[in-house]
């Protein structure tokens, strides 16, 4: 190696010590990147156990709930905007039946998020998945890729939105978990409907909250954990 | 002469201006004291509406002085409780003046939140 380049090397050392020594206490002239900045502290994770042992056949409080809170037009015809809806299982051999609602389940490894050409399919710090409907260009990726069904897409203009739920025409939607009511320490719509309580909403990251008590005390299962999402939804009883 | 009739011009200019123009007439709601000094909101407001959106849609940041429904709550029209409903409405006035398109309400409502809670109660 020449003598040249083993200067130029010390030069670059001593450039950057000097560059990295604080301006002032504190702040430091140049810091490594740290990517986005969470929101909250990335230590919550909403979620919610659904006790279908508790989900009456034919009760639609939550549906009515969530479409009332949302301003969606309620409907469940292939083209229509579902974000909740209530379905009837029926084991084949025994014939006993349940009830549960079924809505996007919030994984912490969302497909959705990982189809999306435009990042508008994203996933909040506390674990609540989201589109940003000003990226989504209604590609529908994300209806394809979700296990569960969960994402409508809205066929119709849209009047008279709740001025906290924006939605319109051309964009894919599904459950926010009521994500306007929880920022302001809310429960979501469906949760506070549930005559039987058979919707429990909370932090499942949270030692004190009683979703977290809960799913260490009683046999709770995910949907499809076969696939491994991780989804913020359980359900008990099944 | 040529020096002269340039100086008539220049002062013929901004006062055919001031006279033959229409400005935009506002129905500017409740109004009051902006978040903003008003001349600085007219240039900058899309801005900081679009820095608004993204920490509200991805942080959950809401409430704050730059939410498109703090606007709304403030210059909605007393009369129908809209930003953009008729000709003179907050939004419509200047956007109509200036041919630009909106495209917010597309998705978000224009109406105050205690009307949608009124209409929206039983």
């Amino acid at each position: 190696m020449s003598e040249i380049d083993l200067r130029r090397r010390s030069f670059f050392k001593t450039s950057m010590g000097a560059a990295a020594v604080a301006i002032a206490p504190g702040i430091l002239l140049f810091d490594t990147a740290h990517g986005k900045p969470p929101a909250g502290d990335g230590k919550v994770r909403w979620g919610m156990l659904i006790d279908a042992t508790q989900c009456r056949e034919g009760c639609s409080d939550c549906v009515t709930a969530c479409n009332k809170e949302n301003g969606l037009p309620g409907g469940t015809s292939a083209t229509a905007v579902q974000w909740i809806r209530k379905v009837e299982i029926k084991e084949v051999s025994t014939g006993r039946k349940m009830s549960l609602p079924m809505m996007c389940q919030h994984c912490e490894k969302p497909p959705c998020v990982d189809v999306c050409p435009t990042g508008a399919s994203f996933k909040r710090h506390d674990g609540i998945v989201l589109v940003d409907r000003h990226l989504c260009i209604g590609c529908r990726y994300c209806m394809m890729a979700c296990p569960y069904k969960a994402r409508s897409f809205v066929h119709e203009p849209v009047t008279d939105q709740n001025p906290d739920v924006p939605r319109g025409k051309g964009t894919v939607e599904s459950c926010t978990l009521c994500v306007h009511r929880i920022d302001n320490g809310q429960q979501p719509a469906c949760a506070e409907s549930c005559t039987n309580k058979a919707i429990l909403f909370g932090d499942l990251n949270d030692p004190d909250s009683d979703i977290f008590r809960k799913i260490r005390s009683v046999a709770s299962v995910q949907l499809r954990a076969d696939l491994r999402l991780n989804t913020g939804i359980r359900y008990q009883g099944l | 002469m040529k020096l002269f009739a340039s100086l008539l011009l220049c002062l013929w200019m901004p006062m055919a201006l001031a006279t033959g123009m229409t400005v935009p007439k506002l129905d500017i709601g409740k109004g009051g004291q902006c978040v903003e000094d008003a001349q600085w909101m007219r240039k900058n407001h899309m801005d900081l509406l679009k820095h608004q959106r993204d920490d509200t849609v991805h942080k959950g940041v809401r409430n704050t002085k730059h939410s498109l429904k703090g606007c709304i709550e403030c210059h909605a029209s007393t009369l129908d409780d809209s930003v953009t409903a008729r000709a003179d409405s907050f939004c419509v006035a200047c956007h109509r003046y200036e041919s630009v398109k909106i495209d917010c309400f597309e998705c978000h409502s224009d109406k105050r939140k205690s009307a949608w809670l009124q209409r929206n109660a039983k």
